[in-house]
């Protein structure tokens, strides 16, 4: 299709300015909402305080979370009879600081969740807004792919293929992005389906304005919300598998610390120490706790009908 | 509706063909097969040995061919590990993971609903805010960190639940609870929304306005249309039980397939993993057929015909 109209210069500035003014009273809005909702608060001032620590805690607590120390070994948190303020939440069985550990650990879960839910997204949205425009064999090809990743137990996907290509950190997230694309590409695909048949995209298409403009000028704008949602709830689920995966062996490599990975050394010293089964454990509970929170309160801010995602 | 059977049939052999196609794909990702399956030091002349043995000389389409005829027959050739027909070892630890599923589901179930019917009713009270609460923490927990805080307090501290193995009730208790727990919290909360949703449609009303009591208008009029969206996700979530049995089977030591396929990745027993994976993902299609005939037998509001 060739554009019919041009436009000059000063109007598609204008629009572009009248088209952003909505969107940020928009924003601001969903804010106050979600403000107003206090667990969602409480989740958003969590998530936040977490994002704070992993990227600041190295100017407040410069302990190396490789170092070894075999006299200090299985050493108590402080609480406890034995533990010493030179290592807050103890030690593990080399003698390593678990506070320090736990932080380091922090960056890597939060770097993960975040990267392949943004993968994910990426590879959802294109493929949502490809299958639902154009419709016909490309929808019918691209549904049936997103059928069979869907059969596809999503634990069994991951561990196989991370198996084959070896563990690393991008590696994880590409394999951790490239399975969850479904969710996202199928909510897009609903929502494009919808909206095209809507008056002002018909208008749009009327008047001669090519597909790309259309869909990324009048149909993204109208999935944000959807997909905000999704992705905030997604990151925790990704969290909580990174960390399974680190588990078994098959997460981020050592030396960098990773939650899962000190839940498994632990296992091995259940009896012994109980703080290092128990710590990060906790740590990654307030973690999806607040994403949790902060999820479920932008849904209601957002989109009441989607109560029952 | 026979038609809309067929339907789902065919829908479930392109799926099928779909996965057979990854499980044989995966092993060749990182290039070469072969040179997974053994350990770096073997020498040239032992991976040339296998790579013939196994068939990797062949152009990528015959070897597919042949995975696929030999798969329909059951066979995915011998692991490179204990020897002896792979399908042998499926068929063996099969049962322990089904048990373990078929369990942690009916745990999760069990205690949902009701759960879900209550927090509903008293909306709003203190009870539905507490047990909303508990299932959203519930849903924040990692299932295998649960299962070692169970076994920090059930074994270690208190002594009263083995630590591992199969067999006993005892030993069922902590991986079925671990692994329900957050299905649980998911089907809770469920039960919850669609409840308030259906109590607040006009039907209930009429029975409430016909006098009938409110234990028989949510017991007999309201649950049974709750249901529906239950059943339906409580099929899907199979899935991620069945993902979520590697992990929990590796920590308590149960002697599943999702603990099998664990050590297969790491003794490098490919035709293993690509048995029990292609297994599993065949469980899995099986029971999202079952469940979407399930469905519309139970809610024949459902057109057929539509396109799913």
């Amino acid at each position: 299709m060739n554009p019919m109209i041009t436009t000059t210069e000063s109007s598609s500035f204008r629009q572009a300015t009248e088209n952003i003014m909505p969107r940020i009273r928009l924003a601001l809005e969903t804010g106050r909402e979600v403000v107003k909702r206090p667990s969602a608060l409480a989740g958003g001032v969590l998530l936040l305080t977490i994002l704070m620590t992993s990227m600041c805690f190295p100017f407040l607590y410069p302990e190396d979370p490789l170092a070894q120390d075999l006299l200090a070994r299985f050493t108590p948190p402080v609480w406890q009879e034995g533990g010493t303020w030179n290592h807050i939440l103890g030690t593990d069985n080399l003698g390593r600081d678990i506070l320090s550990r736990l932080l380091y650990g922090s960056r890597t879960s939060l770097l993960v969740g975040f990267s392949a839910v943004f993968v994910a997204e990426l590879v959802g949205i294109v493929l949502g807004l490809i299958s639902g425009y154009y419709g016909g064999r490309t929808d019918s090809v691209i549904m049936r792919i997103a059928d069979i990743f869907m059969a596809y137990p999503f634990m069994l996907l991951t561990i196989s293929v991370i198996a084959v290509l070896g563990p690393s950190i991008l590696n994880l997230i590409l394999v951790l992005g490239i399975s969850d694309w479904v969710t996202y590409a199928r909510t897009i695909r609903g929502s494009v389906l919808s909206l095209k048949e809507k008056e002002f995209v018909e208008a749009s298409r009327a008047i001669g304005t090519r597909d790309i403009t259309i869909i990324v000028r009048h149909i993204l704008p109208n999935v944000v919300s959807p997909l905000l949602i999704l992705g905030t709830l997604r990151v925790a689920n990704i969290i909580i598998w990174e960390s399974g995966l680190s588990y078994l062996g098959m997460g981020v490599p050592p030396p960098m610390p990773t939650w899962g990975r000190m839940l498994a050394e632990g296992r091995v010293y259940i009896t012994e120490a109980w703080w290092l089964v128990t710590l990060p454990g906790l740590a990654i509970m307030f973690t999806i706790l607040s994403i949790n929170l902060l999820g479920d309160g932008l849904r209601d801010a957002l989109d009441p009908r989607l109560k029952n995602l | 509706m026979l038609q809309y059977i067929l339907k789902r049939l065919w829908h479930t052999v392109y799926v099928v063909v779909g996965i057979s196609l990854i499980s044989f794909f995966f092993i060749h990702l990182s290039g070469d097969p072969v040179q997974l399956m053994l350990p770096g030091d073997a020498s040239e002349k032992e991976v040339d040995e296998l790579r013939e043995q196994l068939g990797f000389n062949d152009p990528l389409y015959l070897q597919y061919a042949r995975f696929a005829s030999k798969a329909i027959q059951g066979d995915f050739g011998q692991s490179l590990y204990y020897h002896v027909p792979v399908m042998e070892l499926v068929i063996e630890r099969l049962p322990a993971s089904l048990e373990l599923a078929v369990a942690a589901m009916l745990f999760a179930l069990v205690l949902a609903i009701p759960i879900g019917i209550i927090s509903a009713v008293k909306r709003g009270s203190f009870l539905d805010m507490g047990s909303m609460f508990g299932a959203l923490l519930g849903l924040s927990m990692p299932h295998f960190w649960l299962g070692i805080m169970l076994m920090l307090f059930f074994s270690v501290e208190l002594g009263w639940l083995p630590t591992s193995g199969r067999g006993t009730m005892a030993q069922l208790i902590m991986p079925a609870v671990s692994l329900g727990l957050s299905l649980m919290a998911m089907f809770a909360r469920l039960t919850r929304s669609v409840m308030l949703e259906v109590l607040s449609l006009d039907y209930i009303r009429t029975a409430r306005a016909k006098g009938l009591k409110e234990q028989i208008v949510i017991a007999k009029h309201a649950l049974k249309n709750a249901l529906i969206p239950l059943v339906t996700v409580a099929g899907m979530q199979f899935g991620f039980l069945i993902g979520g049995t590697v992990i929990i089977e590796t920590v308590f030591g149960w002697p599943g397939l999702g603990r099998l396929v664990v050590q297969a990745i790491f003794s490098r027993d490919y035709p293993l993993v690509q048995a029990i994976v292609f297994v599993l993902s065949l469980l899995f299609v099986g029971m999202n057929l079952l469940v979407d005939i399930l469905y519309v037998y139970l809610d024949p509001q459902i057109s057929y015909s539509a396109e799913k």
